[in-house]
């Protein structure tokens, strides 16, 4: 195939443990390291990997955010991506909005694949790939695990509940993937200095032509209830009448 | 007043629990007509059991051939077709459901609100975020629709007894062909379901090996529990993928949970936390698992599981 589409969202890095602000308007990002998205990682790895196999000839990597999420287009770039493409918007998008903007792309480069994270680690809502597959009429496959393509069509297997899901589907499609997929490259040095002279392209949702979606309102955020600290046990007979003086044997 | 539409959740045979617990949820939103609505190629019996639901008014029977198995692009369509008459759609937060609500979502030109762990009004909701370690609240526009999955583990089952009628449905639209299914690779068990299971005995990378995480089998069946792990264990080979339990797997909520040999990265804690009680033995006196724990013994899990097996027993 001729191109692969991934996208790219920049996140608090997912090592950084996440703490609410005291007024409920959000979360600290001061000072807090950010990165790419670790599915968003697995699905460009993969998306690399296609191409290494010479399964398919251009790799873009595309990101809707702010200025600063130039940073992680250009690792990105330094990953393997052929170019990049920067949707320049700095209010939060709502997933339908963000399936609209990549709809728009997708009118514009016609690719053959779209390969994003399952969800994005800092609103874990997980809907973008499902509603772009809806709005494109085209299939998904959602939690791949692993990912074979043939002449017009791929067979996908798909974490599930209950086990492995395998299933087949026409393309163009979307694929999000999970953990297991891959495991991502690391960045060589080199590779970051070439980075910088491969092509990023910045545009905006006005000039796409993106009708942003709205109808759900944050309202506040709140740190979660702590659980009450518990009681240590210094053997296993300790153990056994803890349980037993909480009833559960 | 709210008319609501469950998308029940089955594996063809039996209804899972996440469908009860979606009514649970539904029921919340206060003055709610219930519906329960059932894609399979042949759902009587599934339709039976949704109908026994408490409080469910109506369920819709929507048997075709095409709906034998739950293809996201397949099923999305005709939930759409059907939302026209509800003001709410609701699927659980299992892997089925967040594959299907976002492309029902998305037909229907409006967002989804995922994981709704708590209900404040008919349009207001509380969801976790960053894992778990923030909890926002959304409120969802009067007149928008609203399409939304249910956290199941922050909502308890549905009572059984009831008699809801039964009626078929056949949603006018077209079904795509461009996906197939092909097959499901399962691990047959006769222990209780982890996500339903009042008992849960997780291991960790510390079991050492697949062979050693017998030990682990043995305790659970011991005290009629499901068997669960930590990622370590699984990227480790220990147990298969659907062992995990965490925010990358699966969110569970036991009446009571042991960890062994688990150290307690948050994104396992993220998947235990509304457990009832919840025991950990490790080695490591420091382990973050001992911070969430009710019960806390710093040992050795291979002489710890032993004892405390043949002490319960007798």
């Amino acid at each position: 195939m001729e191109k692969i589409l991934v996208g790219i969202k920049r996140v608090i890095d997912y090592n950084v443990r996440v703490r609410v602000k005291p007024d409920g308007s959000g979360v600290v990002t001061d000072g807090v390291k950010m990165s790419i998205n670790p599915f968003d990682e697995i699905a460009l790895e993969e998306a690399l990997r296609i191409r290494e196999r010479g399964e398919a000839s251009e790799i873009i990597v595309v990101s809707i955010g702010s200025d600063a999420a130039q940073q992680q287009l250009r690792t990105a770039l330094a990953m393997g991506a052929d170019r990049a493409i920067l949707v320049k918007e700095d209010d939060a998008m709502s997933p339908l909005s963000l399936a609209r903007t990549f709809m728009r792309l997708i009118e514009k480069e016609s690719p053959e694949l779209i390969i994003m994270g399952k969800q994005a680690i800092d609103d874990d809502n997980g809907q973008t790939g499902q509603m772009l597959a809806a709005l494109w009429g085209r299939p998904q496959a959602t939690s791949a695990s692993k990912l074979e393509l043939g002449q017009g069509k791929a067979t996908v297997t798909r974490e599930v509940d209950a086990g492995l899901e395998i299933i087949e589907v026409d393309l163009p499609a979307v694929i999000t993937v999970d953990l297991r997929l891959n495991e991502p490259r690391y960045v060589k040095l080199p590779d970051i200095m070439k980075a910088k002279r491969k092509p990023l392209d910045i545009t905006s949702l006005e000039e796409l032509g993106v009708t942003r979606s709205g109808g759900i309102t944050p309202v506040s955020i709140a740190a979660p209830q702590e659980r009450s600290k518990g009681v240590m046990v210094e053997d296993v007979d300790g153990l056994v009448q803890a349980l037993k003086s909480k009833g559960m044997f | 007043m709210s008319r609501i539409l469950i998308i029940a959740e089955h594996d063809g045979e039996t209804l899972n629990p996440s469908t009860a617990k979606c009514v649970t949820c539904a029921a919340g939103l206060g003055n709610a007509e219930i519906d329960v609505v059932v894609f399979a190629a042949d759902g009587k019996a599934l339709c039976e059991q949704a109908a026994a639901l408490k409080g469910v008014v109506r369920v819709l029977r929507a048997d075709r051939p095409e709906n034998k198995q739950p293809l996201a692009a397949v099923l999305a369509p005709q939930v759409a077709a059907l939302a026209a008459d509800y003001t709410h759609v609701l699927g659980p937060s299992s892997t089925f459901g967040k594959d299907l609500m976002p492309r029902v979502a998305a037909l229907l030109q409006t967002n989804q609100v995922s994981d709704i762990m708590q209900v404040l009004g008919s349009h207001e909701f509380r969801r976790p975020i960053y894992a778990g370690n923030a909890i926002l609240t959304v409120k969802v526009a009067d007149d928008s629709k609203v399409v939304a999955t249910v956290r199941i583990a922050s909502f308890q089952a549905a009572e059984g007894g009831g008699a809801a009628a039964v009626e078929s449905v056949s949603p006018d639209c077209d079904i795509p062909t461009h996906s197939r299914y092909v097959r499901l690779e399962t691990q047959a068990s006769d222990r209780p379901d982890l996500q339903t299971a009042a008992r849960v005995v997780s291991g960790g990378r510390a079991l050492g090996s697949a062979e050693k995480f017998k030990l682990i089998y043995d305790f659970a069946d011991s005290i009629g529990a499901s068997v669960g792990a930590s990622r370590a264990a699984v990227d480790a080979g220990y147990v298969p993928n659907d062992m995990q339990v965490g925010q990358t797997g699966k969110i569970i909520a036991p009446d009571l949970y042991f960890a062994f040999g688990i150290s307690g990265a948050i994104q396992h804690l993220t998947g235990i936390k509304d457990a009832g009680t919840i025991v950990a033995v490790n080695k490591d006196a420091e382990a973050p698992i001992f911070e969430v724990a009710d019960i806390g013994l710093v040992g050795d899990l291979f002489e710890v599981i032993p004892e405390l097996q043949k002490k319960l027993a007798s």
